[in-house]
């Protein structure tokens, strides 16, 4: 109960943290965001007064102090109020927001997962089999697809299985003739169109887990536990699996969390390779078109999500190991 | 070693007992030279450095091996491969090979310069919160914990986005904000080992300055936490660069591995069927990181003899 109520204040403090980073990145910055939006804005002609207004309380010129712009914003921020994109106008920034999320979650959720449990047996072989080809192929391969640009990855499948070979889609996440729905039809589309984005995420991850898993399975390997379960005479796949496999899960896992910060870095490259509608294609068009409030509430959306993610991994980690309760 | 000695001077068990200085301060060159037959040793890391010499070489030497200048833009647009253009040429005429061979130098020059910048806030920060106790290592420690958790990709374009257009000064700049935090925890916490061991003890009582403990005597024994920390920042730079040269957020004029596979995408090299355009830029930004990687194996045995190749324990 301790360890979950420290976990809990630590979440918060940390919540807080990233918050406040989101308001004070754009004031840190040289030039205005406001000035940059506004001389935007006038391409297309004169920007009303109005306007002007409204936009610099969005970006937070200053009107009124520091303080008081910081508690607007956090006002904001805790009733999702982002304020209005300027790219899709008059579309509100949460709406967007709400509309890409799923994709990304569903795509980097589902794969990290299948990732991290694939690595992982393939990391235990490896240690096990260590020396054989069981253990050389992936450990060089992982080495090699780890080094992959996540981006580059997704252009070459996009180029030679859907351009070259024809076999999946080369854009979206689902047909332009289907609408979303929850109708099999509809799920089995958009099952077909995720198949390149995840296998991409999923070669440029793998690599990460089958090298964690082996070097902490090396490491339980030569306890003196498992030397002693090998004197019992007991059958070496009991030994490889029951006593050192169990023990080297759990530091794999806490190097779960930090990853993930890099798979999700990562889906927003492919998702702009894929025109995919989540998180990161969002971003990007946002960055293109400079649409700083939309940008600011994805970073925001984005650090949130992985910052929850490390905490359900902490809370687990509390759950599977005793010790850490203490 | 000095075993015959009866009364051991107190700097002495310092010499003799911190396992990564055995060279001394004697001649860099030599230290430099044995830390480079120790990482030699090992067949993968062997492989590593060869890989990594020719990039660096191409790099240095690119208007010498480049058959035209990397922004002569005279040539037929989207050609295919032909003993004038070995590699073909781009949708705006110019020579993919060429490009090719002085993108290295942007992706060797930021990989050095920002790993370099992020090992070096590592080692500071790292070695000083080991160190330190209390309350100043608590919030070092929450500081440390919230860039390592914050996803570094997202905030680096948000950053490149408000420094609008900058060039490679920006991009190593962005890199290394967001690139210190992974060494320095792990430098910290070998710190922190390493504080409670007798020839620190012994260098406390002989009435050393803390900042000369930390620097002179625990540094050296952490030289290949150091070089792979160096490595893995670089590795990470070269990856990031490259992200944000494709997403058009550097500046698109320079030739870099990362503007390549831009201009790539955005000229449709996919539907004329360029596979080598979108191929070759990603191949080499994989390659220099691989090499990286393999070096990283052989590193292990620069501060702990018993590790290296051979030894057995």
């Amino acid at each position: 109960m301790r360890y979950t109520l420290s976990k809990v204040g630590l979440l918060l403090l940390t919540l807080w943290a990233a918050v406040t980073l989101n308001f004070l990145l754009p004031r840190l910055m040289p030039g205005s965001p406001a000035d940059a939006a506004i001389a935007k804005l006038a391409q297309n002609g004169p920007v009303s007064p109005s306007t002007r207004a409204a936009i610099e309380a969005q970006l937070g010129v200053p009107t009124g102090s520091a303080w008081d712009q910081y508690l607007q914003y956090l006002n904001n921020v805790v009733h999702f109020d982002f304020g209005v994109s300027y790219t899709f106008f008059p579309q509100s920034v949460a709406s967007l927001v709400a509309t890409a999320l799923p994709w990304t979650l569903v795509l980097v959720g589902f794969v990290t997962i299948v990732a991290f449990i694939f690595g992982t047996l393939l990391g235990v072989l490896a240690a096990w089999k260590r020396g054989s080809w069981l253990d050389t192929l992936p450990t060089v391969g992982g080495t090699f697809a780890s080094a992959f640009p996540y981006f580059w990855t997704a252009l070459l499948l996009l180029f030679f299985l859907g351009y070259v070979a024809g076999w999946f889609p080369t854009s979206g996440a689902y047909s332009s003739s289907a609408t979303p729905d929850f109708s099999v039809a509809f799920l089995l589309d958009a099952l077909y169109h995720s198949i390149l984005p995840a296998t991409t995420i999923l070669i440029t991850s793998l690599g990460g887990w089958i090298l964690g898993m082996r070097s902490t399975m090396i490491n339980t390997l030569g306890d003196d536990y498992v030397t002693f379960a090998e004197a019992n005479g007991l059958h070496p796949r009991t030994v490889a699996i029951r006593y050192a496999a169990r023990n080297a899960i759990l530091p794999n896992l806490t190097s779960f969390g930090l990853a993930l910060g890099g798979v999700v870095g990562g889906s927003l490259l492919v998702e702009r390779v894929f025109n995919y509608p989540g998180v990161g294609y969002l971003l990007y068009t946002a960055v293109v078109n400079q649409d700083f409030p939309l940008m600011q509430a994805l970073f925001l959306i984005i650090t949130i999500s992985v910052l929850l993610a490390n905490f359900i991994v902490d809370i687990l980690y509390g759950i599977l190991d005793p010790r850490t309760r203490r | 070693m000095t075993p015959t000695r009866t009364i051991i001077p107190p700097t002495s068990i310092v010499k003799t007992m911190s396992p990564g200085d055995h060279a001394g301060t004697a001649n860099p060159l030599r230290v430099l030279w044995r830390a480079f037959a120790t990482i030699w040793s090992v067949p993968k890391a062997r492989i590593g450095v060869a890989m990594l010499g020719v990039f660096v070489l191409v790099a240095i030497f690119a208007p010498l091996l480049a058959p035209y200048a990397a922004t002569d833009n005279s040539f037929g647009r989207s050609e295919d491969m032909s003993a004038a253009h070995w590699l073909g040429t781009t949708a705006a005429g110019q020579d993919v090979l060429s490009q090719l061979i002085y993108g290295a130098r942007v992706s060797v020059f930021v990989g050095f310069v920002a790993g370099l910048l992020s090992t070096i806030i590592a080692v500071l920060i790292g070695l000083s919160w080991g160190y330190l106790r209390g309350f100043a290592g608590e919030v070092i420690n929450f500081i440390v914990n919230l860039f390592l958790v914050i996803p570094a990709l997202p905030l680096m374009i948000v950053i490149a986005a408000y420094l609008q257009n900058g060039g490679i000064g920006m991009i190593v700049l962005v890199v290394v904000i967001t690139g210190w935090a992974w060494g320095a925890r792990v430098l910290r916490s070998q710190t922190q080992s390493l504080r409670s061991r007798d020839f620190v003890t012994a260098a406390i009582f002989s009435g050393e300055s803390p900042s000369r403990i930390v620097f002179r005597e625990i540094l050296p024994n952490m030289t290949s936490l150091i070089v792979g920390s160096f490595f893995g920042a670089s590795t990470a730079a070269i990856l990031a660069e490259a992200g944000l040269e494709f997403l058009g957020l550097g500046d698109s004029t320079t030739v870099s591995w990362g503007t390549m596979l831009f201009w790539a995408q955005n000229s449709n090299a996919l539907l004329t069927g360029q596979w080598v355009l979108l191929f070759a830029p990603g191949l080499c930004i994989s390659l220099l990181a691989t090499s990286m990687s393999l070096i990283n194996f052989g590193v292990d045995g620069l501060s702990n003899p018993r590790l290296r190749e051979g030894a057995k324990r």
